[in-house]
């Protein structure tokens, strides 16, 4: 296909696709306006199931399905960069510990933020179903702050509080946990992921049924997961360049 | 109120999104990217998504900026 045919096909698509836009934005309910069809139905099933965070609810419980297949994106993700930036033994060698120089001032704040990040991520992610936030945010979180070694400390410091290995296995195991979380709820309650646990009282941390549960099971897959596939890019970005 | 405070914040996208566009050298534009993901989450927490904002914050403003930057020095450095 030459340029020009390529140009004009790119044009009729983006048409295409502007054309569909500005029909359905047409037809969306006005912004900041009074009507909300999905929260008319969201709030009520969410209250029903002792689940004040109602983003929460919808992630863990009413479309508890839609988040196995995020959380199996970020899987295939972390599995793609384990097979494409796996350091070769020769490359293995060549990884520079340390180098450049880290002001006091940034050390000193790393050192100081990385317990207060920790357990900020902790707390997001048990208390996914109270406050907002959630499993994925609050693994993020723990996965960024634990970085905070390697920014503030060395490559080595962070290597030796990193285990590389039982981060693939907490990975893998939340990962395969989610699904037989939801084959339990098929087997008890009749439905995939169906919330099957007691839901306990409102607003209580031992509530809300399987959404506390899925969401620490997220937590540990996405913070073990970014661990792992931050720890390749950082592993290829440390190789030294051959001498010439 | 309200108006307002959401009218700078998609300001502040704006003119960061634009920084992002405007920026040539990729190393550069990494620490552009992390903060038009700063202002983002900042519109995010005005519309009052604190669950989103969350999210970029960390993902938008840290991870991927990261990634870039080691992806230059591995690939681009030659």
């Amino acid at each position: 296909m030459t340029l020009r045919a390529r140009t004009w096909l790119c044009a009729a698509g983006a048409l295409g696709v502007a054309v569909l836009l500005v029909t359905a934005f047409l037809r969306m309910p006005e912004f900041g306006g009074t009507l909300h069809l999905y929260r008319d139905l969201a709030l009520p099933a969410a209250i029903a199931r002792a689940t004040p965070n109602l983003v929460s609810s919808v992630n863990f419980d009413l479309r508890a399905l839609d988040t196995l297949g995020e959380e199996t994106i970020v899987a295939a993700a972390v599995v793609g960069t384990l097979s494409l930036l796996q350091p070769s033994p020769a490359e293995r060698e060549r990884i520079e510990p340390q180098r450049g120089y880290v002001m006091p001032v940034v050390k000193l704040a790393g050192y100081l933020m990385l317990p207060v990040t920790l357990l900020l991520g902790i707390d997001v992610v048990v208390h996914g179903h109270l406050t907002p936030g959630g499993g994925f945010q609050g693994g993020v979180v723990l996965a960024t702050g634990w970085h905070l070694l390697y920014i503030s400390g060395s490559y080595p410091a962070l290597k030796r509080l990193r285990p590389i290995d039982w981060c693939e296995y907490a990975e893998a195991a939340a990962t395969g946990l989610y699904v037989v979380a939801g084959l339990a709820g098929l087997v008890i309650g009749g439905a995939f992921l169906a919330n099957v646990l007691p839901k306990g009282e409102f607003g209580s941390l031992l509530s809300a049924g399987t959404v506390p549960v899925l969401s620490v099971l997220i937590g540990i897959e996405v913070a073990a997961g970014l661990v792992v596939l931050l720890a390749r890019f950082l592993g290829q970005g440390l190789i030294r360049e051959e001498d010439p | 109120m309200t108006t307002i405070v959401l009218l700078v914040a998609l300001a502040f996208v704006a003119v960061a999104g634009f920084a992002v566009v405007a920026t040539p050298d990729p190393r550069r534009q990494a620490i552009t990217l992390s903060l038009f993901s700063l202002c983002l989450a900042l519109l995010f927490v005005a519309l009052q998504a604190p669950d989103v904002a969350l999210s970029e914050l960390a993902v938008g403003s840290a991870v991927v900026p990261l990634l870039v930057l080691l992806t230059i020095r591995k690939v681009g450095g030659r």
